[in-house]
Formats: C-alpha cells, structure tokens, sequence
C-alpha cells in the first residue's frame, strides 16, 4: 500500500499506539475467521475504542485509497472477516459497550462488539434477544447484523434483521449515518433493512438498536428417531401442516447421531437413521395442548422412540447433542467442509438422496444436520486433508450439493453469508441483471469499493459515475439538454 | 404487459405514475405524470403448500390471495385496509394491519422480489425459501420505497398456518395514560397475541388482544376484561380506522403512545395503534398544514397518509427523512433520471 507508513501514524493517533497491531507475528491472530480455509495476514490491525474512532479510521483508508476489513469476534463461517492483504482490518472487539436498556419499549441499544448472548442477559429473565447462532457465547451483535444471523430458532421468531431496527453506520467514505431508530416505519428507503446482511460491504455499524420480546413462559422438548431422515421429514411436514410453529425443530442423521454421542453421552440409538429434536415454547396452556400432538405425530410418522425431556437439565442435554454435532465430526473425520445451503422443505427426500448418490460417487462421507423447519441443512463434507487431492475432491463435492439445492429451487446460503467462500455460487442463484442490481446498491454506499472487497459478488466490478446501460435523459432526448 | 414489458416501457420513459390497485394513490406529495399500471400483472405463479410460501405477481388482489391461501388453512399474514389493495401496492408502500403485532410487516414477510429497473432490466433478489442471505436484501430496500427506486413486479413471500380458534380480550380505560399504562402491561407478558392494539374514540379505550389457539380461552382468564367470541367486526374496524379523510402515522415508542392518544382526545381523532410495536394512526376530519405540523412537534414522526391534495402541497406529508443523504444516492444509482413516481418521495 503506498503511502503506507503514514496511514499506519494516523491510525496510531487515532487508537493510541497500544491499539494498532503491525507485526506480522502479531498480525496472524487476526489471518482467519472461522473459516479456516482462507487465510491473509493484512497491513495493520487498528482495534478503534469509539464510533467516533471507527469513522476516523474509515476517513484515513478512505482518504488513501486503502480497502479495509471489519471483524467482530471473527466466529463467520464463509471468510466474510478475511482480511485483505495490504489493507487494514478494524476489529471491533472493544466497542462492546451495552449503551441502553430501554425495557419499558423493548429495545437495547448496544455496540457491535456486544456477544449475542449478552443482549439476553441484560433484559432476562422476563426478556430475550430471540437470534441465537450457534456461536453465540462468542459471535458478536456486530457480525450478526453484518450476516444477518440466524439459529435454532429463528423458524418460529425470525432472524436478525426482523430484529435490528436502527443503526449508527460509518460509511466508507468515514461519514456517520443513522439508518432507523427505536421507532418503526419511519418514512424513506429501509436503509436499515437492507444494510442487514451486507457482509461488511457497506459500512461498518457502530450502534445497533434491536427490539427484545418477553420470554416465553414454557418451553417443552422431544427427540424423536427414525429409520431415516427422509421418515423424520415426513413428520417435520406433518407438523407444520398441522399448524404447529415450534421454537426449533433440528435434524440429525445417523453420521452425526454417531458422533455427538461420542461427546455428548446422551444414551442416543447410534443405530438410529435420524433424530428430530422438536421444541416448543409459549404459553404453559398452548404447550401442553400442542405437545401431544407431536408427539403423536412423530410416532404416525414412523417413529420408533420418542423421548421427552423430563426436565431442564435432559433439555440441556438434548441441545448439547445437537450443538456438538460440528465440533464432534472431528472425531469421525480429520476434516470436514460445512455448507449452509437452504431447500425448500418439501423437496428434502429428494435432495438428500442426492447427496448420498453424490458422497458415494466420490467416495466420502457426508454427514447431516439441519434446521429442518426452515429447509436449512448443513452437509458436513468429511475428508482427509493429509490425503493427496481429497480436499479438492470434498470442496467439489459440497459444491455440487449447493448445485443440486439451487436447482431445487432453494438458496447458496441460509445464515453463515457468502463471504468469499460461497461467491463463487452466486452466479448459479443470480443473473447478470441481478448481480448489476447488486452493484448498484453497492455503489450507492461504497462508489470507491473499499468495504470488504473481494466478498460476495463473484467477480470485482467498478462503480461508473452512473451504472446501467447508457440512456438517454429524458431532457436531452426533449433536446432541452445536452451531455457535455 | 408482462414484466419484461414493465422494464421495456421504464427504459423508454421519461416519467411515470406507477399504478396497481390505485387504492393508494392519494399518498405521497401529488404527482403528474402518465400511469404505468401493473395491475395486469396478475397471476398467481406458485402456491407452495408444504413450504408455506407462495410467489404473486405484483398486480394480485391480497384478498384473492387471501381466499387461495385459506382454502389450504393458511394465510399471508398482512391484514393492511383496503379491499381493493394489490400485494405490489402493499409491498411499495409498506402498508400493514393488526397482524403486524405477532408476524412484523411486510419487509419481514417478503422473501424475494423481481423487481423492473428504469435502466430496462429486469432483476431478481433474495428467494422462495423462508431463510437465505444470499446478495444484497433488495426486496427490503424495494419494502416502502413507494416505487421509486424499481416497479415490484413479482414477489415471493412467507405464509403461516391460519389458526382456527381465536377470541379478542377487550379492557376499556377512559383515560389516555391508564390506557397506555394497560397497554404496556399486557405488551410485556408473553401472551404470545395473535394482535395486540389499542384504540381510543371520543373520550374512552380499550386495548383488544387476540388469542388463538386450542389453549385460547384458558389463557383469556388471564386478562381482566371482557372475552369477546365473535371478533371480525372488532378487528374490520381496527382496520377501517387506519383510512379516513386525513390520515397520520406515528412512529413513536410504547412509552410514547400515552401521548399520541392524548393528542388524539384533545383533537377528537379516532386513534388506533399497535401497542407493542409503538405504531399509531391517526384518523381526523380534517386538518390543516399547522396542525400536521404542530403534531410532528409533538410527537415527532407523523406521516401524512390519506389527506387531500391541498393538504399534501400545504405541508410535506413525510416529515423529515432521516439518512436522506444516503437516500439520494441510492436513488441516483437505481433511478438516476428520476423516472420512477418523480417527485412523490424525494424532489
């Protein structure tokens, strides 16, 4: 980067000395998120103490023509926090300040580096922040706004941006903006909505305002195994069509049954073709007057066990075979590659058959889990990284599962983004017109492509003064004006 | 005019009015310019049952919608007024009813949309599936744009199980802030409400909360006020009270609700909103640019929906647009000789 060394001063007076990371030793804490296929090492860390610090550095880049990187916690799952080498990385992780509990309106208005889980605790136990990523102990408000995150439980209450209504943003060219508030439909673009889910591309938000809702007053868990995960679809359909929304319902199969039971000693049938752990919460008096009907429905749908959590402690340990099932894998394979791509849920027999005729086809394992009520599934694509071509072969492989989801009519990517691990699909899901409409938002935040570049679309493209095709204006065509 | 038709016509435009149910037109600051209506576009192109989902094009009544979706006991859970609204209509101008209060609006109903730019394409984004983050939320952006930036020419949407059973719980206050206060209370328990508002008439209110579910009565009892079985015409009203000679939406807070039903007593406006959400319609008789004004002074984001034309050239109907900087830009990208509604939203 020319020019360098002065930017790195200004980014030492800015954050103070203590807080601008330069050697590269020092640097490579930073070389990853948590995708650990990518790794690039930038120019400089900058670990800014304020928004006001943030916007400064983003005017400094912005005014040397240097691209930049922000990172919460760096727990992503598509390299969305991957660093460019020669730019700088800002790293949120001390902005993490709760600026405002505001329980008599049910907001919170918080810093980006905040953990999830901590947004929960500050208005429990009478309320919660109901997006909950798997990593939420870690995962940061920040990176969830920038992915718009998910988890278990977002088929019944949604995901992060049916839950984040304003934002203090800094624009790539260091302006600060408020996009929203406290308060809803305001009058103008949802300037808001849209920034949610932009992987970093956009500006940095420095303030999140989200909405909180009571905590539900009873919550009831089951496991429920089958022969296969094609019986435990037939009971997820069986379920909703009744008209149940459960908080969660979570699929696994027999790969990864075998796998968590290996950590989490739950006493799970390792023989079973898969488990279904369905969850309901709300009121004590719906609870128990829906429950039944799961349960009766699993069983019409081929279940040959139903366990019913008989409290807190079995719920906890149902959930943590659920949650170990990545970190488990490990145990079954030296590697694996997860993909996070969205079917609609009725096409779920077929797809997966798919992918077992694809993993025999290449010979390795793929194992399964997934957010069955909303279609998301996670093929764990397990390989031997010390083996000569496997690693090639298993990315190959996932990339003909996200193939054979988009032909189902379903998505690249349900809540880990696309980052720079899955940009390469996007022309499989989007048009060239789509990705130019992409562009076009873009460009509006960002016309000097500085934000994260490199992440989501496909190929790098430049902001003209004005995109599209070329047209005429109206005044000039009236010959009341002429260009030049 | 299919939709392709659509972006052919914007590319060759020197200006239109974009048009669906025309239920709505009345909104915005008055604008000329020739109609470009969509509401031929009308098609039900998929009706996922399984998936819960559904694909319309732009120009579909919601009420027909509505009909196809309950043959299958579901529903698209927008209940805005208007009988004769398409779905394009409500997805431009972000209009929602009670259901806001349990399944948000539209931008969180709207999966995807296709969507006709002026520059003569035809771009799609987001989805059919009820999770992706997939590209930029476009269908957000597109949500309450009053179709300034693209005419929505289809889109795909979350639908919910219809539920069977449901009663409507009303506790009457006659007094702004002990209505405001009853309110808050109920807003704070997890009832887990099908709809939760409040509404406030001459010098009385009440708050109505909805229960479904096979458990509805049993959780009725918990709530001190009087259990209404039969609750369409509570809610139809509810509705209506969100049209009316002059119209204003209050974005406030809870907190701030207390206030807006004061103004509405001292003003003799009917008031209807939704309490947890801090949403709040105002409905007048009349009104002049001084009292939108003084309203917005004190009670800060007040929208001036339907009002006559005069009103709407007398006094901005938006109010001050926060981020109108960035808004400008995003504008000059997708619109950038002004084509599209000139002049409704930004001038």
């Amino acid at each position: 980067m020319d020019g360098g060394r002065e930017l790195i001063e200004q980014l030492r007076r800015i954050c103070g000395d203590e807080h601008v990371v330069t050697e590269h030793h020092a640097l490579r804490t930073y070389e990853s998120d948590g995708l650990l296929q990518y790794a690039a090492v930038p120019r400089a860390a900058a670990l800014p103490g304020s928004g006001e610090e943030v916007a400064a550095i983003v005017r400094a880049c912005h005014e040397a023509g240097v691209p930049w990187v922000a990172r919460g916690s760096g727990s992503g799952l598509s390299g969305g926090a991957l660093p460019i080498e020669d730019g700088v990385l800002i790293v949120l992780s001390r902005l993490r300040r709760i600026l405002e509990v505001d329980l008599p309106n049910q907001r919170v208005v918080c810093e980006p580096g905040v953990t999830n889980v901590a947004i929960s605790a500050a208005v429990g136990p009478s309320h919660f922040y109901p997006p909950d990523p798997s990593s939420q102990i870690v995962c940061s408000i920040g990176g969830n706004v920038a992915e718009n995150s998910g988890g278990a439980h977002c088929f019944k209450y949604g995901f992060t941006t049916n839950y984040v209504c304003g934002l203090e943003v800094v624009l790539p060219d260091g302006a600060i903006m408020t996009l929203g508030g406290k308060e809803l439909d305001r009058p103008g673009y949802d300037l808001c909505g849209v920034f949610v889910g932009s992987e970093g591309t956009l500006g940095i938000a420095t303030k999140i305002t989200v909405r909180v809702v009571p905590t539900p007053e009873s919550v009831r868990t089951l496991v429920a195994f089958f022969d296969s995960p094609g019986h435990a679809g037939h009971a997820v359909s069986a379920i909703v069509s009744a008209g149940v929304v459960p908080g969660a319902i979570e699929m696994m199969d027999n790969l990864s049954i075998g796998a968590s039971e290996q950590m989490g000693h739950a006493g799970w049938p390792i023989d079973a073709g898969a488990a279904l752990l369905v969850e309901l919460d709300g009121p004590v008096q719906e609870c128990d007057a829906r429950f039944g009907d799961i349960e009766r429905l699993c069983q019409e749908s081929g279940s040959n066990e139903v366990r019913v959590a008989r409290d807190e402690a079995e719920r906890q340990v149902f959930w943590k075979m659920r949650k170990a099932a990545f970190p488990a894998m490990g145990r079954v394979s030296p590697h694996y590659y997860v993909q996070d791509s969205v079917i609609p849920r009725t096409r779920l027999g077929e797809v997966l058959d798919r992918i077992d005729e694809l993993s025999r086809e290449y010979g390795l394992k793929v194992g399964n889990v997934f957010h069955a009520g909303d279609g998301n599934l996670h093929p764990l694509v397990c390989y031997d990284g010390h083996s000569e071509g496997e690693a090639q072969r298993a990315e190959e492989l996932a990339g003909e599962i996200v193939v054979a989801c988009v032909e189902a009519g379903g998505s690249i990517t349900g809540e880990h983004g696309v980052g720079v691990d899955k940009k390469r699909y996007m022309p499989k899901m989007f048009s060239e017109a789509d990705l130019d409409a992409f562009q076009k938002l873009r460009c509006a935040f960002d016309p000097d492509g500085l934000a994260n570049p490199g992440k989501v679309m496909p190929t790098p493209r430049l902001c003209g003064e004005v995109p599209g095709p070329y047209r005429e204006h109206p005044l000039e065509k009236a010959g009341l004006a002429e260009r030049f | 005019m299919d939709a392709a038709g659509v972006a052919a016509v914007l590319r060759e435009s020197g200006g239109v009015r974009v048009v669906g149910g025309g239920t709505k037109l009345g909104w915005g600051r008055p604008i000329e310019a020739p109609e470009l209506n969509v509401g031929e576009l009308d098609a039900i192109v998929e009706h996922n049952e399984g998936d819960l989902t559904a694909i319309l094009q732009a120009g579909v009544p919601l009420a027909q919608a509505q009909q196809l979706f309950a043959k299958a006991g579901q529903m698209l859970s927008l209940d805005p007024p208007g009988d004769g609204a398409t779905i394009g209509g409500v997805i431009a101008t972000g209009d929602s009813g009670p259901l806001r209060h349990r399944y948000g609006g539209p931008r969180d109903l709207v999966l995807g949309v296709q969507v006709a730019l002026p520059d003569g394409s035809l771009a799609r984004a987001g989805s059919k599936v009820i999770k992706n983050v997939a590209g930029y939320d476009l269908a957000k952006l597109m949500t309450g744009a009053y179709g300034t930036l693209g005419v929505v020419t289809e889109v795909s949407v979350r639908l919910h199980p219809a539920p069977r059973e449901s009663l409507t719980v009303v506790v009457r206050r006659d007094d702004p802030r002990a209505l405001a206060d009853a309110a808050m209370e109920l807003t704070h328990r997890p009832l887990e409400a099908e709809r939760l508002d409040l509404r406030w008439e001459g010098d009385g209110g009440a708050v109505l909360v909805q229960l479904c579910g096979p458990s509805a009565r049993d959780r009725a009892t918990s709530i001190d006020g009087e259990v209404v079985d039969d609750d369409g015409e509570l809610w139809a009203a509810q509705r209506a009270a969100q049209r009316g000679p002059v119209v204003l939406r209050v974005s406030t807070t809870q907190q701030g609700l207390a206030d807006v039903v004061a103004a509405a007593r001292e003003h003799g406006a009917l008031c209807v909103a939704r309490a947890a959400h801090g949403l709040a319609w105002l409905r007048l008789e009349s009104a002049d640019a001084e009292l939108v004004t003084a309203l917005r002074a004190r009670l800060g984001t007040c929208v001036l929906l339907d009002a006559p034309a005069e009103l709407r050239r007398a006094v901005d109907p938006w109010g001050p647009l926060s981020a109108e900087p960035l808004m400008r830009r995003v504008k000059a990208r997708f619109d950038p000789y002004d084509t599209l509604n000139p002049g409704l939203l930004l001038t």
